[in-house]
């Protein structure tokens, strides 16, 4: 006996195998981000009033990479239509673009992890905070044997709440200058990792984990596209199914961006 | 609701299949042994694979709970035979091949890791679900093959790093299974980092088999086997992976998380302020410790009833066919089994009524939590009543689904005043949990999966397994058990609590003679009673594995349907090939028509042509 409904649908189900696995699939990550989600919710809820920054992340940026997905999911959806309907060289079109949309995504992420990463908060001597982006280390900067110099694209403030929140008008009105500080100013120096603080942990986890979805499902539906796509010349019906799957797949994942971006970006 | 009777002879006894009466071996030209045994997708040889590593690792499992016993009997002792062996392996945690608080930790955390996640998990739902619900559906195979081998592999890759974290600097993890934060990220050992790497991995292998086991019941059942006609093992093992494929993810959320905090610095789990060894911890804190035990009791708690369905479902079946009558209750039993699994995911917090979460959630989880003693009283009550009037066949299947009942029964009922907040703050983390817990998954559950190791290894093999050392193993088994774990419920009502290396002897009335809480000696003295019980009880095991090696050449050989059963997975050549059944079987019957009034035989094959009973009425499904 060979197992059925691998291409056809069952009648009292109305599906076949592939579409209920991948929703069955579906329901467990919607679990999975349910936890992380539900996570973030008791985090932030139990914050110090002060204590969860706003403004911190570049609202330009996460719209942009909204659109894009945006864009992604329609093309994925032309893509199985053009499959539907049998128009193979569409099919190549729309998914090559969901394939340069998913890219560009994963490379405006990179730059703004990039962004994170080389921003700096160093805690000094003087009791103040040096906060802005890394220009250079000099050669010999060792915060251990304390040489050296750091320059800073920043300013400086006297206390630590006032980073927190980057929306409010004295923050926007904020000069920032290039400052150089000796590794003898220095009492601690950290950049806004996962370490950080419980907002730079989450966000680096819920998008991190993101991203790994975006890759996830551009390898495949890159396979598709491209050595996958032999399938087409032999079994059109079951490569329809195969991007249908993938389809459903990839408009979970900008489901999850699109509750990722506010709640990370607009609150 | 589908009565359309197929002419078609169903199939019945045949020839058996090529390659049978030698088991198996070689006698395939085209699968070599690396595609046959290590990769392959048919749902029987992966069934198989996950028995034969969830039995070794249930073994290994029972033998760090021996080193434990002995170290709770005689702290600081040096452990005979074994301890030698331990200090050569391990090293400094086992100086002087004594066992120290540092690895009696870690052993008990992995043992508790080991019997759920990689023994009992595996064996119940992998192994009996893999082998046995597709041919109690009629189908060819699992809806994903290729999915079902990458299951299991990724299974054995968890299983391996587990193993593999006793042997890093440190050691494995200490926290216990719950691994609770903060002390899983403050003790000095990369070995929690590995348990979390090995749980992704377990996790994800669940979730595969999850969606397999769910697929494959919604779209392969056989023409007629309606959702009312389905064995009750199938119904288990349904409930049981919409379990796994919801409740296990927020623990894979919640196993990133700390994993974070672990490698990457960052304090999900950690609280502000957090001091460790009396120095302030380089965190930026803000964190939450209740988190982590919400997430986990999210899993932590239907895990309990992945863990106790399917062997329900073994017993069902067992007590079906050897009472020779219709089990009572079927549709009880079904909307039951469905009540289980919704509730299952709303107790959780009655796991956590002493962390202080407030009284208010408290009541609201001891509510639920007395609700779903409803449905899981009706099963149990369905299983007795099934035996009510019944003529009964004793054999060792039967021993060990009837031994599970009262066992089951002790577990269940000495659950209720845990379940109550007042009386849980007194009981929470002492013996009297590790009694309660332990009677419901190992001389219940465990003694469903013997007896379903017994039931099925004809189908597997061909024989029998040897009824005398069968019924040795059991009547051993049973009588150790009750000795290992019941002095522990006294332990525990006298205040001894779990988790300790030195088996509470700091807190014994020998030390501490002034103390009125103290340990008395009677429960001191209970430990080397528990330690010789479970040795003896080990001991007991040898027979059930001679005898599961030895069968398999050596058994006495029978028919494809020794134990007369009605279900499809008996109405298959024995072993059954690849793709199951010669062609697809009609189904035409309810799934346990024993002793029909009006049958030739006292069983009516779910796919026996209908012609005989198709002028009866047909009961309204």
């Amino acid at each position: 006996m060979e197992i059925p409904y691998t291409v056809q649908n069952r009648p009292d189900t109305g599906l076949y195998n592939a579409k209920l696995g991948i929703w069955l699939f579906l329901a467990s990550e919607v679990m999975l981000f349910g936890g992380l989600f539900s996570a973030y919710i008791l985090l932030r809820v139990s914050q110090p009033p002060g204590g969860w920054p706003h403004g911190w992340l570049d609202v330009r940026l996460g719209t942009v990479n909204t659109l894009l997905l945006a864009l992604s999911a329609i093309t994925t959806l032309l893509a199985w239509a053009a499959c539907k309907v049998r128009e193979f060289g569409k099919f190549k079109f729309f998914h090559a673009c969901t394939i340069l949309l998913a890219l560009t995504f994963l490379g405006i992420k990179s730059y703004e992890y990039h962004d994170k990463w080389i921003h700096y908060e160093i805690q000094l001597a003087n009791g103040k905070i040096a906060d802005g982006h890394l220009i250079e280390k000099s050669a010999d900067f060792d915060l251990a044997k304390i040489t050296g110099t750091v320059t800073l694209h920043g300013r400086e403030v006297e206390n630590h709440v006032e980073l927190m929140d980057l929306r409010s008008p004295a923050a926007q009105s904020a000069k920032l200058d290039e400052m150089t500080i000796p590794a003898s100013d220095i009492k601690k120096m950290e950049n806004y990792g996962p370490r950080h603080n419980t907002f730079t942990a989450i966000y680096f986890t819920l998008t991190g984990l993101h991203a790994l979805h975006i890759f996830g499902g551009t390898l495949v539906i890159f396979y598709l596209w491209g050595p996958g796509s032999k399938l087409y010349k032999t079994d059109p019906e079951r490569f329809t199914n195969r991007i249908e799957v993938s389809g459903l797949f990839w408009h979970f994942v900008d489901l999850v961006w699109i509750f990722l971006f506010p709640v990370l970006y607009l609150t | 609701m589908e009565t359309t009777v197929q002419q078609f002879p169903p199939f019945r006894e045949t020839p058996a299949h090529p390659g049978h009466d030698d088991h198996g071996h070689g006698e395939h030209h085209e699968p070599n042994f690396w595609q046959k045994y290590i990769f392959s997708t048919d749902h029987k040889v992966i069934g198989i694979q996950y028995g034969f590593m969830a039995l070794c690792f249930m073994l290994f499992g029972f033998f760090l709970m021996l080193l434990m016993r002995w170290q709770i009997a005689h702290p600081q002792m040096p452990v005979p035979f074994f301890g030698p062996i331990l200090e050569k392996i391990l090293g400094q945690p086992a100086a002087g091949g004594a066992i120290s608080p540092e690895l009696y930790n870690s052993f008990g955390a992995m043992h508790g890791t080991i019997m759920v996640f990689l023994g009992v998990v595996p064996l119940a739902f992998a192994a009996f679900g893999n082998y046995v619900v597709p041919l109690m559906i009629g189908a060819p195979d699992m809806t994903f093959p290729r999915i079902n081998m990458a299951s299991f592999h990724a299974f054995f890759l968890g299983g391996i790093v587990m193993l593999v974290s006793f042997f890093i600097p440190g050691g494995a993890a200490q926290a216990g299974w719950t691994s609770y934060s903060p002390l899983a990220t403050t003790i000095p050992t990369n070995g929690q980092a590995f348990w979390l790497v090995g749980m992704v991995l377990l996790i994800t292998s669940s979730l595969l088999g999850a969606v397999n086991f769910i697929a494959t019941i919604i779209q392969l059942r056989a023409p007629g086997m309606t959702w009312m006609r389905l064995p009750w093992f199938v119904w288990a093992q349904f409930v049981t992976a919409f379990i796994l494929l919801l409740a296990f993810p927020p623990l894979e959320a919640a196993g990133v998380l700390q994993l974070m905090d672990n490698v990457a610095g960052t304090s999900f789990f950690l609280p502000t302020g957090l001091a460790v060894g009396g120095q302030l911890a380089d965190r930026s804190g803000g964190g939450s410790p209740l988190l982590w035990q919400h997430l986990f009791w999210f899993l932590g708690h239907p895990e309990v009833y992945v863990l106790i369905l399917p062997a329900m479902g073994i017993v069902i079946e067992v007590i079906a066919n050897n009472t020779r009558k219709p089990i009572w209750g079927y549709k009880s039993l079904v909307y039951s089994v469905l009540g289980v699994g919704f509730l299952s995911f709303i107790v959780w917090a009655h796991h956590m009524y002493l962390t202080g979460m407030g009284q208010k959630i408290a009541t609201f989880f001891q509510a639920t939590t007395m609700m779903i003693s409803v449905p899981s009283v009706i099963i149990l009550t369905c299983m007795f009543l099934s035996l009510w009037g019944g003529a009964i066949r004793i054999n060792t299947p039967m021993l060990f689904a009837l031994g599970f009942l009262p066992m089951f029964g002790i577990g269940g009922l000495t659950g209720l005043p845990l379940g109550l907040a007042a009386c849980d703050l007194y009981l929470h983390d002492t013996y009297y949990i590790i009694a309660h817990f332990h009677y419901v998954v190992a001389p219940g559950t465990i003694f469903a999966l013997f007896a379903g190791v017994y039931f099925w290894f004809p189908k597997m093999t061909g024989r029998k397994m040897n009824e005398f050392w069968g019924r040795v193993h059991f009547w051993c088994s049973f009588a150790f058990m009750n000795i290992v774990f019941m002095p522990m419920f006294v332990q525990g009502i006298k205040g001894m609590l779990r988790r300790m290396s030195d088996g509470g002897i700091n807190y014994s009335a020998a030390r501490v003679p002034n103390a009125i809480d103290a340990l008395p000696g009677t429960a001191m003295q209970m430990n080397g009673v528990i330690l010789w019980a479970a040795i003896c009880l080990g001991i007991a095991q040898i027979p059930f594995i001679i005898n599961l090696f030895w069968s398999i050449s050596h058994g006495e050989k029978v028919g494809t349907n020794p134990w007369r059963a009605t279900t499809l997975d008996w109405q298959t050549p024995t072993p059954p090939p690849h793709g199951n059944f010669a062609h697809e079987p009609q189904v035409t019957h309810g799934p346990y028509e024993y002793s029909m009034p009006g049958a030739a035989e006292d069983f009516t094959p779910q796919d026996a042509p209908a012609d005989k009973t198709a002028t009866a009425p047909q009961p309204a499904h």
